[in-house]
């Protein structure tokens, strides 16, 4: 058998590159969410601005992917080295459009958690805790959460709720105090896109190439909707794989 | 104002600013001396047993290490971190025994490396507590609220969450808009150690590359030492008053320590020594291992220069500074271990 033309983890960066519209802001993390937004600004969105919460605002292309959102690869040639006070301040004053997100579970409204596998006070896996994703979470207009998915990770419900989706349903955000028209809007995984529909619910949008659409649900341990008709995602194209792979040359992030 | 809902973690390094104002009039020394000290003297002076302590940088970037590592040689214990993404520094400090208490917002990671052994130990055995949890920009508005002499500072974060619940701040009907807004309550760390690229000898002192937290850091720590790759004279602060970021009245100790951010990344200057981080990381998988390690890098040497002769002394830190260049081939060795 031909060896495939790309991975699973190419295939949702590749997706989540695509989501992001040109002349926005996106605020990025750590590993795969780096690559998806380097990628739009190289393909489509070249006005894409990317911004990292520790201060780096604008960077061009540098030389290895960042392996902190912190390092020195976040300020390369960018057009400010700002300071988290500064970001997270531009943030809730309106002007973060996208955020990217990761996470060890998530539940059908999009809340996630990445605090705590287990009980709090006695944890079996302690993880990181929110870092800077509750505040994207809470503040950016659009926030996108590329993650593995299996019965693990979608879960019905969180061992903790670091940071926001739609919390409880319609209208709990703003009842909580978030600011309005703000929320999870895609969930990107290595099977398919998904989005959130009137009742703040788990939606497919559209199936990667060679996924059995059984594989959707069976990969999660709440409803996902599936509407009667499903696109499937387009594969990445030759050119696509070719500039991501080239701007993660020691494959870091994508031997994974 | 209504309190609509409260948090249920520990409230730690809170005065009523009325008391830290007053502390402030008595203890800080506001007149332009030279502080300079050794790492040692900066160290036994200003840091004790139990103390709230913070870094300043971002974990594995322009972190105090020199300063850490002289922490652990003196034995420091019951240590409770503010884990406003720590990493490198944090799961050092953990590692080595000194730590009884954190505070988190983002800890025992290692970003894209991974999680870190000797935390998850640590936290997952019970023997380092997380006595609160907040989100990064929580977090850095706790220091904010403090530089600023105010005992809170609302934000639209954290609402909703069981970030909240553990955290330690209240949640209240906003009197102004009638909705719920989150009062992240202000944080005055005991100590904070902060490491720039120069100061001069009175601690005035420039950054270079992202502040993250350290403007407002630095004026929310009752005490503050400075370690910095060098100290210049107080002319050259003056040519270029606009580049001080930390002015000397809020310093109480200057030292200076070249390469005092090593393994981790001081931006301009020298990249993350990744071969360093692998070994430790491979290392502190198991008790023997971490022990090992101190025995090696921090017990084993007298002083920070002989710890940098034994990580590989001129040739390595030449090549650390190529790599921030972009000049050097980037290796990750902890890919495969």
């Amino acid at each position: 058998m031909a060896e495939p033309r790309y991975t699973p983890t190419e295939m949702m960066i590749v997706a989540a590159s695509r989501l992001l519209e040109d002349g926005k802001t996106v605020f990025t993390g750590t590993g795969m969410p780096i690559l998806a937004a380097l990628l739009a600004q190289k393909t489509h969105a070249p006005k894409l601005a990317i911004i990292y919460e520790a201060g780096g605002m604008c960077p061009a292309t540098p030389p290895t992917i960042p392996l902190s959102v912190g390092d020195s690869m976040t300020t390369y040639k960018a057009i400010m080295a700002a300071s988290m006070d500064y970001t997270m301040s531009f943030i809730q004053a309106g002007y973060g459009e996208y955020a990217f997100l990761g996470a060890a579970q998530i539940d059908m409204y999009g809340n996630i958690n990445t605090t705590v596998i287990g009980p709090h006070d006695k944890p079996k896996v302690r993880l990181p805790g929110s870092g800077g994703a509750n505040d994207f979470g809470s503040l950016c207009w659009r926030t996108i959460i590329l993650m593995k998915q299996d019965r693990r990770r979608f879960v019905k419900k969180l061992d903790f709720l670091t940071t926001p989706g739609y919390l409880t349903g319609p209208g709990a955000r703003e009842k909580a105090g978030l600011p309005r028209n703000t929320g999870p809007w895609r969930v990107v995984t290595q099977l398919g896109i998904y989005g959130f529909d009137d009742e703040k619910k788990m939606t497919l949008l559209s199936i990667h190439p060679n996924v059995d659409i059984k594989d959707i649900q069976e990969n999660s341990c709440f409803p996902i909707k599936i509407p009667e008709k499903v696109e499937t995602t387009p594969e990445p194209t030759d050119e696509e794989l070719r500039i991501l792979r080239s701007l993660d040359p020691y494959r870091v992030v994508l031997r994974k | 104002m209504e309190i609509l809902d409260e948090g249920k973690g520990e409230l730690l390094g809170w005065y009523d600013p009325e008391e830290h104002r007053e502390w402030v009039r008595k203890n800080k020394c506001l007149s332009m001396e030279n502080k300079v000290m050794s790492l040692k003297e900066a160290i036994s002076k200003f840091v004790h047993d139990g103390v709230y302590i913070a870094m300043g940088g971002f974990g594995h970037v322009r972190v105090p290490m020199a300063a850490i590592y002289e922490i652990i040689r003196q034995g420091k214990r019951n240590l409770i971190v503010s884990g406003k993404t720590a990493v490198h520094d944090l799961d050092v400090l953990i590692a080595a025994g000194c730590v009884s208490k954190v505070e988190v917002a983002y800890s025992f990671g290692h970003e894209l490396r991974g999680l870190s052994p000797a935390s998850r130990r640590a936290v997952e055995t019970g023997k380092v507590k997380v006595a609160a949890e907040w989100s990064n920009a929580a977090l850095q508005w706790r220091f904010k609220a403090a530089a600023s002499g105010l005992p809170w500072i609302p934000a639209y974060v954290m609402l909703g969450t069981d970030t909240f619940k553990y955290s330690a701040a209240k949640i209240v009907k906003d009197p102004f808009t009638g909705r719920p807004i989150c009062l992240i309550p202000a944080c005055f760390p005991d100590i904070a150690i902060i490491h720039v690229h120069r100061c001069d000898e009175y601690g005035n002192a420039q950054i270079d590359g992202t502040l993250v937290e350290d403007f407002e850091l630095a004026r929310a720590a009752k005490r503050l030492i400075i370690t910095t790759e060098e100290i210049i004279p107080n002319d050259k602060i003056r040519d270029e008053p606009w580049r001080t970021c930390i002015p000397y009245f809020y310093v109480d100790a200057v030292v200076e320590v070249p390469y005092g951010c090593h393994p981790c990344d001081m931006p301009t200057c020298y990249y993350f020594d990744e071969e360093h981080i692998a070994e430790y990381l491979r290392l502190t998988r198991t008790e023997e291992g971490t022990k090992q390690y101190f025995e090696k890098y921090v017990y084993g040497v007298d002083d920070f220069n002989q710890y940098l002769e034994l990580i590989g002394g001129i040739g390595k830190l030449n090549y650390l500074k190529k790599l921030e260049q972009g000049r050097a081939k980037f290796i990750y060795p902890w890919i495969q271990s």
